[in-house]
């Protein structure tokens, strides 16, 4: 692994923002650090930066460890949730600013400083301050502020809180894209599942100061480990009526079941061969764009389900027939998935 | 074309067309009366308690024509007051300008136990009154103190002396400079400077670079009350100055002695001066609160005023999203205060 | 008791990412002590040289009595004149636009700006029954200079910036449209100041009125001239002070001094209290 996190604990007066945390991030990749607000993602980042000091436990960064290295020096580059862009100066001094204070030679500072604001797109804006950028424009300068001194690794707190829901979608592929180009190990702190499973190459859970789940987000949407991760990910509904558990034959002693609405599939022949089919009513009919949601009743089970197909011409109180596929049996902090 | 859009088309007069509209225009019609009765109130009273007495001054200080006038400030007992004065303004100035900038580093850049109690303590000052301020240094430098006899094998006097008049003129100027710098660096938070450090820059750097341009208006605000005060203190530097006359009479004091002397005239020409300086602070502080609050809506970005409308329209950029986007959560600043009075 | 121990060493950790905190707090402690506290604990120290007896018939004599009294009333009287002409002027600052306003608004500071002594001198000459406005008062048989009514002046004089200053940022702040709610739910434009604008301001009204009052206790400089200083009637405790300090009587003059400090102190911390109390009501 390139970056390793050993048995890491922080706490802030009694309260532990991170406790024992050892967690592998892989060289290259792109890795989401995914969980709720306080859960503990942004102080893992805010540690592996240096700007926060572990109580406990060591970090490795490509073989060294780095514990008692100032944030200064570890080689990070880091965009703040906010871009902390220097108000004062213009874009150009922004990106210039690390390699400035590192006294690289003038020519080289220009020369680089010119080749990443082009590559972030911003050309012609060199002179402009960042109150003069939209919010888009202004994490790109982040973004660029963050590469020009060639850091080993980029952190990223929570890029897109800052930029609304249209400009996000467009920046997150712009940022996938621009990452992949330049090949840098990168993290990135978010608590959006959708922004994670969408750009990220591999996943970190993070869960009241624990780490959940490490994986892809197939793996991490496929197969949840513990019943935070099914819950997080994804919509999921508690399934309570008796002939759905029998159909799955779950076992005794299970906490919780949960189906997903993509696991619910209406139509008279199920999906897989092998799915049970219900027969159910349709109590409500909402248009969604791109889908249209059904809710149905079984007895006294709602449930969720997603027509892909826009010109179904189903009403509230229409008999159907639809089969599940699978569902997630919670038992004792771990996750089963369940077909048929 | 409905009724409604047609009678408003040829009835400008009904184009009213929100509740907040008619609310305002409601308003704007109750108010003036009473408006108009605040509005006389409050500029009679500033006249009548403020400004009048300006004007006194000025007018008994040239009352006796320009020559008396400028014989009275250029006599050299008042030369010696103007002198002293200008000293002990400047080494408050310096001084606490020095303090006032670390003590503001230090509380707003970082979290540590006792902050809250720094912040009071360096505080107090405000609320001694400046004849206790004379009298404390008289008990700390006086005969009666420990220190007296440090004081006589060095062979310097400080009470009754120039040096406990710069003391005591620091000690009630002393939080001026910080108490202006501190709201605007908590204000400001501490990404910057985080991102600066974690860009390998050093103190001088990130303070020269970073910070400095947030809080230059401020701190030309708070040097320039400091001067004003220092200037100005009569109560505690009265209470250590010994009064003698040429040697350690400050501007206020020699006014005073003047005019204990029926020397109207003359106590007034000298206490012009110190009146034109206030008007010149008086100056300063609307152009640095016009340029701190320019700026602070630069920073902020919520609204584009119609100044910067116009210069946006030349430099003809692309269509931007500005407003509510732009402007950054504020989430990290209260949080962090929250937990800082949670430790305390 | 680990955890506490725990907690401050990542503090002190945590603090190094900026730098400068040794340099900045080492320089504002020594500073501070050196300024400000050491003194401060000289007149500690002396007062422990009176015996307690001393101390009490020091700081109750009748005439320390009659001081406090005066100084007492003047100040509360001239925070009161400043709470309601500093709430106007405020008002009128914020929502009114009217010619001269920036200058209106550039004069509230006058008081800061210009020496305490010099407003005290004009106001004195001003106010004597052969000056500009005293000689309309006389008229009436009314004494200004040389009486308490002399001292409030002075004070509010003194006192004056405070209020405007810190409800001039409470009320911009205030939403016009709770105003338009209230009115357009039928109250009056009194009410809707009393059960809703006044609430909003009452903190930094109160913050205001506390700082003005604090320093109306300890102002010497423009009420030296004006009060005339006739013991029992228009001495004001530092004036008082000032007279123990003349004669050398260094130990009634502490003793007085701490009565005096600790008084300003007591404001003060009530006034922080208040303003802790109604930020914690703001924010939940």
């Amino acid at each position: 692994m390139y970056i390793e996190l050993e048995n890491i604990t922080k706490r802030f007066g009694l309260f532990a923002a991170i406790e024992d945390v050892s967690v592998g991030i892989q060289e290259g990749k792109l890795t989401a650090l995914l969980g709720p607000s306080g859960s503990g993602k942004t102080t893992i980042l805010r540690v592996l930066a240096g700007l926060e000091t572990q109580d406990e436990g060591s970090i490795y960064i490509d073989g060294e460890c780095v514990d008692g290295v100032p944030a200064g020096k570890r080689n990070i580059g880091f965009v703040f949730q906010n871009y902390a862009l220097f108000r004062y100066m213009t874009v150009y001094d922004n990106v210039a600013f690390g390699l400035k204070v590192k006294k690289r030679p003038k020519a080289e500072i220009k020369k680089t400083v010119m080749d990443m604001i082009e590559l972030v797109g911003l050309s012609g804006t060199e002179k402009r301050y960042p109150n003069q950028l939209s919010g888009g424009q202004r994490q790109r300068v982040a973004f660029a502020r963050a590469l020009a001194s060639d850091p080993k690794i980029l952190l990223l707190d929570e890029p897109f809180a800052a930029i609304d829901a249209k400009v996000r979608a467009e920046l997150r592929g712009w940022l996938k894209d621009m990452i992949a180009r330049v090949g840098i190990t990168s993290i990135f702190v978010t608590h959006d599942q959708d922004e994670a499973i969408e750009v990220a190459d591999e996943i970190i859970v993070t869960n009241s100061g624990h780490v959940d789940q490490v994986g892809t987000p197939q793996e991490i949407y496929l197969h949840p480990e513990t019943p935070f991760v099914a819950k997080f990910i994804g919509e999921n509904i508690s399934v309570e009526n008796a002939d759905l558990l029998k159909a799955f034959s779950v076992p005794q002693g299970t906490d919780e079941v949960l189906v997903r609405p993509e696991a619910v599939y209406v139509g008279s022949e199920p999906a897989h061969p092998n799915d049970p089919v219900f027969s159910g009513e349709v109590t409500d009919v909402s248009f969604r764009g791109n889908s249209i949601q059904l809710k149905l009743r079984y007895g006294d089970q709602e449930l969720i389900s997603f027509l892909h197909d826009t010109s179904c011409d189903l009403t509230a109180g229409d008999a159907v027939d639809f089969s599940v596929s699978n569902v997630f049996a919670c038992k004792d902090g771990n996750v089963e998935v369940l077909t048929a | 074309m409905s009724a409604a859009q047609d009678i408003r088309k040829t009835n400008p007069e009904v184009e009213i067309t929100s509740s907040e509209d008619i609310a305002k225009a409601k308003r704007k019609k109750q108010r003036d009366p009473i408006k108009v009765v605040l509005i006389v109130l409050g500029i009679v009273y500033v006249a009548l308690l403020l400004v009048l007495p300006l004007i006194y001054v000025l007018v008994q200080a040239f009352g006796q024509g320009i020559s008396a006038f400028t014989a009275a400030i250029t006599e050299p007992y008042a030369l010696d007051a103007i002198r002293l004065t200008l000293l002990a303004g400047l080494v408050s100035v310096l001084l606490n300008t020095i303090f006032g900038l670390f003590a503001a580093w230090c509380i707003t850049k970082f979290k540590f136990h006792g902050r809250r109690v720094l912040m009071t303590l360096i505080d107090l000052p405000m609320s001694v009154s400046p004849v206790i301020v004379g009298l404390i240094y008289i008990l700390t430098y006086g005969r009666t103190s420990p220190i007296y006899g440090v004081e006589q094998a060095l062979g310097i006097q400080i009470i009754f002396a120039v040096p406990a008049i710069i003391l005591v003129t620091v000690f009630v100027t002393f939080p001026f400079v910080s108490r202006e710098l501190i709201p605007v660096m908590l204000g400001q938070g501490t990404d910057e400077e985080e991102a600066a450090a974690l860009m390998g820059a050093k103190f001088f750097t990130i303070f020269r670079r970073v910070t400095l341009p947030h809080i230059k208006w401020a701190l030309l605000y708070g040097i320039v009350l400091c001067a004003a005060r220092a200037l100005g203190e009569f109560g505690a530097v009265s209470v250590v100055s010994g009064n003698l006359r040429g040697i350690t009479l400050t501007m206020p004091l020699y006014i005073e002695t003047l005019y204990n002397e029926y020397q109207y005239s003359a106590a007034f020409a000298v206490s012009s001066l110190l009146v034109v300086f206030a008007i010149i602070i008086l100056f300063i502080r609307s152009y640095v609160e016009y340029r701190g609050g320019k700026e602070t809506e630069n920073d902020q970005n919520a609204e584009i005023t119609k100044k910067r409308r116009g210069r946006r329209k030349k430099e003809r950029q692309e269509p931007q999203t500005v407003a509510a986007e732009d402007s950054p959560p504020p989430t990290s600043t209260p949080a962090t205060a929250s937990a800082t009075t949670a430790k305390e | 008791m680990s955890n506490q121990k725990a907690s401050t060493r990542s503090h002190a950790r945590a603090n190094r990412v900026i730098p400068g905190f040794g340099i900045s707090f080492g320089i504002t402690v020594t500073l501070l002590c050196i300024i400000v506290l050491i003194p401060l604990g000289f007149l500690i120290w002396s007062t422990l040289n009176l015996t307690f007896e001393d101390f009490i018939k020091t700081i109750t004599s009748s005439r320390a009595l009659a001081s406090y009294a005066v100084s007492l009333s003047c100040a509360l009287i001239a925070t009161l004149i400043n709470a309601v002409m500093g709430t106007v002027l405020a008002w009128v600052l914020v929502r009114y636009s009217f010619p001269g306003k920036r200058i209106l608004d550039g004069l509230i500071e006058l008081p800061f700006a210009l020496p305490t002594a010099i407003a005290g001198l004009s106001l004195t000459a001003l106010t004597v029954d052969t000056g500009w406005v005293g000689s309309i008062f006389a008229n009436w048989g009314i004494d200004i200079a040389y009486t308490r009514i002399g001292i409030i002046i002075a004070l509010t004089f003194v006192g004056f910036p405070f209020v405007v200053r810190s409800v001039q940022p409470v009320l911009e702040k205030i939403d016009y449209q709770t105003e338009e709610a209230s009115e357009m739910l039928g109250a009056g434009r009194i009410r809707t100041f009393f059960s809703l604008l006044l609430p909003e301001i009452r903190p930094a009204l109160l913050a205001g009125a506390g700082l003005s009052f604090a320093r109306c206790l300890g102002e010497y400089g423009s009420v030296i001239f004006i009060a005339g200083n006739t013991p029992f009637q228009t001495e004001i405790t530092p004036l008082l002070i000032m007279s123990q300090l003349q004669e050398y009587d260094y130990a009634e003059a502490t003793a007085l001094a701490l009565v005096l400090l600790i008084v300003s102190f007591v404001v003060l911390f009530a006034m922080n209290a208040v303003q802790t109390r109604a930020s914690r009501k703001t924010q939940g």
